[in-house]
């Protein structure tokens, strides 16, 4: 247990720690390699969880192919440092109101499990008499995937084709 | 029908497959030819809503597993499609003047359909999250299509970066309760969380109060409202109107559906919450409002302000209440699209015309819409013999109903009376700003602004229906009481 415990924490921390580096990193190119390092720290989590196919997809499609196309984009982008001064007003991501829009929300986050803390009574109680189902198998993961959560399934399907659709729009050239 | 299995879903697999048709036919469609798209959509929208009534009338109450045919669903179905039709109806004259994508804002506009649909009907949480986020990238896009407007494009990336820390919120808050009950499905939650009497559990509380945050977002309570106005504004208006009564329709039924049926062993802990969030939310949105001069983000406000007070039914949680939402979902989209509707019928391609100043003697320029647009907005202040009246009515005395059972708090200040108090002082005070518009369009004389365009008579005819809807919910409210009533004892 206490070996559990520990790596639970080691690699809680890496993935906390990454997630801070992206966001407080001026370059880039750093942000998105900090982000690949908590995406290693997560899916060190999910082997934790027993969930290991879970680990790796993340490993494999998170930390490998998504970053690395968000590493050619941040690159043939040639996006330049982060620099205070080049943060006009009106850019709708002015930085002092982004960073007062995460405090808020930090703040928020503290609020409720300041509230959820109050408001119980029985903290370290049992949380879930019968432990839930383990789905951790290749082969379980596909089985309820097209059963049970067959129709979640098709609906994502739905919200992809509107997410690219509106990609489409968003992105293209103005025809005029 | 076709089986048993697939009825639950019929109204949704119609709206998208027109979605999909709409798609095809602009892929098929040559350069310059032009083509009812708008008509496919129409269709669709048709199909969805006969589909609905039969399912009503056969009382199959069959699922999918995730998804309930059930008559609470099917109710707010019937009002998505009422939205989307008069949606589709203003959006001509828009996307002719702004030069939008035709065939990829209906289809996207159906696919935002389809997920507030799936919201209303979705019975496990894992579905109303893909709902939600289908529903919510769609509307994302919907907002931006005005791509050479920068105002457009700054709302959609604001709403955008909120929506997703909203989504968030909502998705950490579904994480807490499965890992506490062990399942996603609502009515095997509520069971679990009533057997295990788990209220005094930090977990299960922390999933509630996530849970509550993530539909505040979506529905702009306070203070989670912050992208409303801004959102509202950027908009096309006829989009704004869309997400004003769809987004909205759609979130507070998933909302009262977990909350008064996955959560409601929980009612004391939550209800506390909700009621300062009620509270906060009419308080606001009545105040600020009040200070607007776009008429566009006043009615944003006023929206907010509505959210309010359909969350007091939500608090009273009673027969009485539940019933009384579905009829203020009912009777505040069909106001609302008026409202919208006209502001977006007045704007040009240079000027969206919505100052508050630019309605100064539209009676003498527009008597039709001048005219219309006094209904819409005596109904939003909740005058009689409008649906808004009856609305508010049938709210507040739900809460009032459940306060004199006990069923809610009555000590302290955050009892039910209190909560009416608030309420109906803050329709007192939101009728100065709908009567300041009234007031510019019938006594003011108009300035030397360049006369709004003229109406096609396809939109004028939708903002009549609306109106005929407005009046006769107001006249004549039993009938759809009784089929909210009806509705909300399927599921409850």
């Amino acid at each position: 247990m206490a070996t559990d415990a520990l790596l639970f924490y080691a690699f809680a921390g890496v993935t906390v720690i990454g997630a801070l580096l992206v966001v407080s990193q001026k370059n880039p190119v750093y942000s998105v390699l900090s982000l690949i390092g908590a995406f290693f720290g997560l899916a060190g989590l999910y082997v934790g969880l027993e969930a290991p196919f879970v680990a790796v997809v993340q490993i494999i499609i998170y930390a490998g192919a998504i970053m690395v196309l968000f590493l050619f984009v941040v690159m043939l982008l040639n996006v330049p440092r982060e620099d205070a001064a080049e943060w006009d007003r009106s850019h709708p991501l002015y930085r002092p109101m982004a960073v007062r829009i995460g405090a808020a929300m930090a703040v928020l986050l503290a609020l409720e499990l300041g509230w959820a803390l109050s408001r119980a009574t029985d903290i370290g109680g049992a949380v879930n008499a019968e432990p839930n189902e383990r789905i951790s198998s290749v082969a379980e993961l596909g089985e309820v995937l097209f059963t049970r959560y067959m129709f979640a399934f098709e609906v994502t399907s739905i919200l992809i084709i509107a997410a690219m659709v509106g990609a489409v729009v968003l992105a293209r050239k103005r025809q005029e | 029908m076709i089986s048993g299995q697939l009825d639950a879903v019929i109204p949704m697999l119609c709206v998208t497959l027109a979605g999909l048709v709409v798609l095809l036919a602009e892929a098929f469609r040559g350069r310059d030819e032009r083509m009812p798209i708008g008509g496919l959509a129409i269709i669709g929208l048709l199909g969805a809503g006969a589909a609905t009534m039969l399912l009503w009338d056969s009382g199959a109450e069959d699922s999918f597993g995730v998804v309930s045919a059930d008559k609470f669903g099917l109710f707010v179905n019937l009002i998505l499609v009422v939205v989307g039709l008069l949606t589709v109806i203003f959006s001509s004259q828009t996307i002719e003047r702004d030069k939008l994508p035709a065939g990829e804002y209906y289809a996207v506009m159906l696919f935002a359909i389809v997920g507030m649909m799936l919201m209303g009907q979705a019975t496990d949480l894992l579905v109303i999250f893909l709902a939600l986020e289908t529903m919510s990238i769609a509307v994302y896009i919907l907002t931006g299509m005005r791509r050479d407007q920068q105002q457009s494009t700054e709302a959609a990336f604001k709403y955008f970066l909120l929506g997703a820390f909203a989504s968030s919120f909502f998705l950490y808050g579904i994480a807490f309760l499965y890992g506490v009950t062990g399942t996603t499905n609502i009515d095997a939650m509520s069971t679990k969380i009533a057997a295990q009497a788990m209220s005094a559990n930090p977990m299960i509380l922390l999933g509630v109060g996530l849970l509550i945050v993530g539909f505040a977002f979506k529905i702009a309570a306070v203070p989670f409202h912050m992208w409303s106005p801004d959102a509202y504004e950027g908009a096309p208006t006829v989009v704004t109107g869309f997400m004003s009564t769809g987004v909205k329709a759609a979130a507070v039924a998933a909302f009262v559906r977990v909350f008064l049926k996955g959560l409601d062993p929980l009612i004391l802990d939550w209800a506390p919450v909700l009621w300062w969030i009620a509270a906060a939310t009419m308080i606001v949105g009545t105040v600020v409002g009040v200070a607007q001069t776009s008429v566009k983000r006043m009615l944003a406000y006023s929206s907010i302000a509505h959210g309010g007070y359909i969350l007091a039914g939500l608090i009273a949680g009673n027969e009485a209440g539940k019933a009384a939402i579905l009829f203020y979902l009912a009777a505040y989209a069909l106001t609302n699209m008026g409202a919208f509707g006209v502001i977006a019928l007045l704007g040009t391609r240079e000027r969206a015309n919505d100052d508050l100043r630019d309605y100064a003697g539209l009676w003498h320029s527009h008597p039709g819409l001048a005219t219309l647009m006094t209904f819409f907005l005596l109904s939003l202040g909740g005058f009689p013999p409008t649906a808004g009246f009856v609305a508010k009515w049938y709210v507040f005395s739900a809460v009032i109903g459940a306060t004199e059972t006990g069923s809610i708090d009555t000590a302290a200040a955050t009892g039910g009376y209190t909560l009416a108090i608030i309420g109906l002082l803050s329709s007192v005070v939101s009728v100065f700003f709908y009567l300041r518009i009234v007031v510019m369009m019938y006594m003011t004389d108009r300035d030397a602004r360049p006369v709004p365009p003229p109406v096609p008579a396809i939109a004028m005819a939708g903002l009549i229906i609306s109106l005929i809807g407005v009046l006769y919910l107001g006249v004549l409210p039993t009938r759809l009481i009784d089929f909210a009533q009806a509705s909300i004892s399927t599921i409850f």
